[in-house]
């Protein structure tokens, strides 16, 4: 057995065969790989006993269920109203220049991903982004540096 | 600030820790008081669309089923809105005692807390206060359990049928309806879906009775109200305040002073220019004089600085992401809007093409299945409308 396959059986007994387990199943590999591939909804699939072409249609519907490879932390910039209002655009260039890699894109060593996403519910407190599921608001160029170096020393 | 200070309440976040008594006395009481208490207080839906909550609760209670649901709806994704994440956040215990005091009102056993991705850090605190209400409920000799449902990131499945398909394992796609989720919701038994604030506000009425809740407020718009305040003011943050408060009044408080435009209701609401802050109010449709905003709470201002056109641009961008593509019009209408305002802009289109636009917007109001689709028209139209030299210079 492959490691993803152990990983979705651990899924699939944990939460069960149930169509209405399906999200917190792929829940769960993303948690672990940080996105489901073809050959992990495919497992699924046969687990579960549904079509692939259904996991894959419900995964690819979900901005959050990445179906590409992703570094092990993905950033998520917010994009919407306010946070643009607020200098999202300067945001996101200090994090290509940080990271070395540009929007969409995943570094060499696999560690980060930077991508946008809609409304994070910190508008008041704009711009804000997401690394995992970690929340970092009120941004500036210079704590972008310093939370990326953070990361960087993880 | 203004001279006017609109009138701040503190229901929400009132630091009342009492769930025990509340829910004993809660337990006490007879399902037709309870609801005729929720119904007295003039509650209504505080994630935007307005429907009653006693009525709600009354139909589920009164549907047939073996089994039923309360969900709570705390997948907070209008751009603007941030008031479901603070109250999970600080006054957790209020949700819970109020899908409690559901459960027992129509006969479920058990709840979910539908909660968007974003808000995954909230989890483990969460978790805590749930394991924690579990135990008081097992003192009250109630079965009722709740557990959390994370949501991945679409912003259509904070609508209520799109959420159960998403909980029920498929892509977050809207139903057709009729049936209502009070006969044919979640696994296709009568469920209650509420949103965090109004459940919260449940838990005011049922400790205080209706009439301290009812008295605020005017005509069909009762009650106080969570407001997430953002973009272009000095006091951004999260206020309760009485519904059906003038925007020039709000203006005067939270502005900065050259306040051109707010917009109401998130990217799915209106934008109201200055010379329309007097009349305009906030509430649910009902017989104020002028115009009277619904909204889930979100204000956006925005000052003399901000282009009108970005401003639309960036919620076509966010709309036609969204879309969730089951419907035509609402699928290739938001692309076509983003296109067309882009091509005027560029001067690729003539000036009137944005009458085009507009009647597009109206047919998608008509045709769309749901909310997201219908939406789009309120916040298109009232730009262009409002900010139409904007749009082409
Ligand atoms: S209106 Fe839009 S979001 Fe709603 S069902 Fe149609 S395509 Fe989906
Ligand atoms: S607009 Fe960025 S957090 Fe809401």
């Amino acid at each position: 057995m492959t490691d993803i396959q152990e990983l979705v059986t651990g899924l699939v007994e944990k939460h069960g065969r149930k169509r209405e387990n399906l999200l917190p199943i792929l829940q769960g590999v993303i948690e672990k790989e940080r996105s489901v591939s073809d050959f992990a909804m495919v497992e699924i699939a046969k687990q579960m006993g549904i079509s692939a072409a259904d996991v894959y249609g419900t995964a690819t519907f979900y901005s959050f269920m990445d179906t590409e490879p992703r570094g092990e932390y993905v950033i998520r910039i917010c994009k919407t109203i306010t946070c643009f209002m607020k200098g999202k655009n300067q945001i996101l260039l200090a994090l290509e220049d940080a990271l070395k890699i540009k929007l969409g894109e995943t570094t060499p060593d696999r560690k980060f991903t930077l991508l946008e996403t809609n409304c994070l519910g910190w508008c008041h407190k704009a711009p804000a982004m997401l690394i995992n599921d970690e929340i970092y608001t009120d941004l500036t160029i210079e704590k972008v540096h310093e939370v990326i170096g953070e990361y960087k020393n993880k | 600030m203004g001279k006017h200070m609109l009138k701040r309440i503190d229901l929400i976040f009132k630091n009342e820790h009492d769930t025990d008594a509340i829910l004993q006395k809660i337990f006490k009481r007879s399902n037709e008081d309870l609801i005729n208490d929720l119904i007295g207080s003039g509650l209504k839906g505080r994630g935007g669309a307005g429907f009653p909550t006693g009525l709600k609760w009354k139909l589920t209670s009164e549907a047939e089923g073996d089994e039923k649901y309360v969900i709570c709806n705390a997948d907070e994704g209008e751009p603007g809105t941030f008031k479901d994440r603070e109250i999970l956040s600080q006054v957790p215990h209020k949700v819970l005692t109020g899908m409690a005091a559901c459960g027992r009102i129509i006969g479920a056993k058990k709840g979910f807390i539908y909660l968007r991705g974003e808000y995954n850090f909230l989890k483990p605190d969460l978790q805590k206060e749930i394991d924690n209400f579990h135990t008081t409920l097992k003192s009250l000799k109630s079965d009722f359990r709740i557990e959390i449902f994370s949501g991945s990131g679409a912003y259509i499945c904070g609508e209520e049928s799109s959420l159960m398909e998403s909980m029920e394992g498929r892509r977050g796609e809207p139903r057709n309806k009729p049936p209502f989720p009070t006969e044919i919701g979640y696994l296709g038994k009568p469920t209650v879906i509420n949103n965090v604030e109004t459940l919260a506000h449940a838990w005011t009425i049922f400790k205080y009775g209706p009439k301290k809740f009812r008295d605020l407020g005017v005509q069909d718009s009762r009650g106080s109200k969570l407001f997430s305040v953002s973009g272009d003011t000095p006091v951004a943050g999260i206020y309760e305040l009485e519904l059906g408060m003038s925007l020039q009044d709000f203006v005067d408080d939270f502005g900065d002073g050259d306040t051109k435009a707010v917009q109401v209701g998130g990217a799915a609401g209106f934008c109201v220019p200055r010379k329309k802050f007097r009349e305009t109010a906030i509430g649910y449709q009902g017989k104020l004089t002028g115009i009277s905003l619904p909204t889930g709470g979100s204000m956006m201002l925005f000052n003399s600085s901000r282009s009108m056109y970005n401003v639309l641009k960036n919620y076509l961008e966010f709309f036609e992401e969204e879309s969730c593509g089951q419907c035509t019009p609402c699928r290739v209408g938001c692309q076509q809007l983003l296109e067309g305002v882009e091509a005027v802009k560029r001067g690729d289109k003539p000036h009137h093409y944005l009458d085009k636009l507009m009647r597009l917007t109206e047919t998608m109001k008509l045709t769309a299945k749901c909310g997201l689709g219908q939406s789009v028209a309120n916040s298109f139209s009232s730009i262009v409308e409002n900010f139409r030299e904007e749009m082409i210079y």
